[in-house]
Formats: C-alpha cells, sequence, structure tokens
C-alpha cells in the first residue's frame, strides 16, 4: 500500500516545487542514494529518490529510471533549472529541511519500502 | 530514423539531452517501457562518460522497426585497456564528476547490463567509439 506524494510532503514538512503534478499518485518504496551510478542500476516501481545532491544529474537520474518523485534533503540550493526539468518530465520535486537519515527514517517509520 | 546529437567535456547540464529526446521518441513509437529504460540508461551513462573524460563527442541514434543503434564516438584520452575499464569500481574520474554523482566506477558495467550488443574501440590518445545495439520489440 502506497502513500501519497502531499502525505509525505506533510511528513517531511516539506515543500513541493513543481506545480501543477498530481500529488495525489502514490509511493510505495524509496531509495536514498547522492550516487546517481548507484540509483541508475535499480529498478523502480512508485519509488521516490532521497537525495543530498541537488543538481542537473538527480533530475536526469531520476527521469531515465522512472522515478517520479525526488526529495532533496537538508534544504540543498535547487535551481530554476532543475524545477523546469522536472516540471518538464511529471517528476514531483520536493525540498526539505531535514537530513536525509531522518527523511529516511520518517519514510520507513511511514511504512515506505527500501527497495534493496 | 536517424538523429544526431554533440556533446562537450564538462557540460554536466546538457548531459542527458540526448536520452531525454531518445526516451520521448521511444514513448511515441510506443516501445515497451523496460525496453526503453535499458536504452536510455545506457545511452545516459554514455553523455556522461564523454562529459567527464573527454573533450567532445558526437552521438548518432538510428532507430528502425525492430532495434535501435547508438554510436558515440569521442574525442578525447581514450580507454588504454578495456577490460580493465569494465571491471566494477574501476575508475579514473576526477573530484569534479564525483561531487556530480559519477564516477564511482560503475558506469561501464551498467551500460554493458542494459546493452543486448555493446561494442568498444578505443585508441590511447585519440578517442573511444561505444556502440549499443537494442532490441526494441519483445
Amino acid at each position: 500500500m502506497g502513500i501519497q506524494i502531499r502525505d509525505i510532503a506533510e511528513l517531511l514538512k516539506a515543500k513541493v516545487l513543481t506545480a501543477g503534478l498530481d500529488l495525489r499518485s502514490e509511493v510505495s518504496n524509496a531509495f536514498t542514494s547522492d550516487l546517481m551510478s548507484d540509483v541508475l542500476t535499480g529498478d523502480y516501481d512508485q519509488t521516490i529518490l532521497v537525495t543530498g545532491l541537488s543538481n542537473m544529474q538527480a533530475i536526469r537520474t531520476a527521469e531515465m529510471s522512472d522515478i517520479q518523485e525526488v526529495i532533496i534533503g537538508r534544504n540543498k540550493e535547487v535551481s530554476q533549472e532543475m524545477i523546469n526539468l522536472a516540471q518538464e518530465n511529471g517528476i514531483v520535486l520536493i525540498q526539505s529541511s531535514y537530513s536525509l537519515y531522518r527523511i529516511s527514517g520518517i519514510l520507513y517509520e511511514a511504512g515506505i519500502k527500501p527497495v534493496y | 530514423m536517424v538523429l544526431q546529437y554533440h556533446i562537450d567535456e564538462g557540460d554536466f547540464v546538457n548531459a542527458g539531452n540526448a536520452s531525454s529526446a531518445v526516451k520521448r521518441i521511444l514513448k511515441q513509437l510506443d516501445v515497451p517501457a523496460k525496453m526503453i529504460k535499458r536504452v536510455v540508461i545506457a545511452l545516459y551513462e554514455t553523455e556522461v562518460n564523454v562529459v567527464a573524460h573527454a573533450r567532445k563527442g558526437e552521438i548518432e541514434v538510428v532507430i528502425e522497426a525492430e532495434k535501435i543503434t547508438i554510436s558515440v564516438q569521442d574525442s578525447g584520452p581514450g580507454i588504454p585497456d578495456i577490460d580493465e575499464a569494465m571491471k566494477e569500481g574501476y575508475t579514473t574520474a576526477s573530484k569534479e564528476v564525483r561531487e556530480m554523482g559519477f564516477g564511482a566506477g560503475m558506469g561501464l558495467p551498467n551500460i554493458k547490463r542494459n546493452s543486448d550488443a555493446l561494442h568498444i574501440e578505443s585508441i590511447p590518445g585519440e578517442g573511444t567509439l561505444v556502440r549499443i545495439t537494442n532490441e526494441l520489440r519483445d
């Protein structure tokens, strides 16, 4: 059973940076990594990417991996280019002040499953 | 259908443009999602390799009814020992590349994993040609 993106954003006291995307879509799994090479080796279904890597490649990696939601932790600065790219690809981009550890812990507790 | 793209050294902002365009086209052609993913991951990793290691690269993508052939020719340092470079964990990436989320020695093995056929030719000091061929239908 999944959790809606809007509920995840609320749990993480996070800001949704993209506009107009469906926040009722559900997420069941999460993968936390700053190493995009590692993200690119996985198969994902209803998976959210949690990362501290705030650059274009984090969004590209999500795009190529069919990941529809990305959470940037620790309030890392997110560029307008990143938001635009996420928007174009229907990827919900979320920014949270929490650490990756805390984000992962909250998601785990809420029933989001690990990919491995 | 033949598509061509150009990539430059260090241009991390545009690395992925070709993969993104190919993904859109394959979707329009109703290629199964799993097959699209293999193609675009292999191409994206190759784009990142060019940006990370070479001076520039030319990408040619040939899409036919049943298969896709991607050729990426770069001008760069070349790969002296391809077998060594194919090993997981082998890397010559710079600190800058690692800060971009890559450079862990996983690119070439992942390209191989996502290709039906992979051919690599390299001349040290001149450049590398990577050719990826994938089926597009079940």
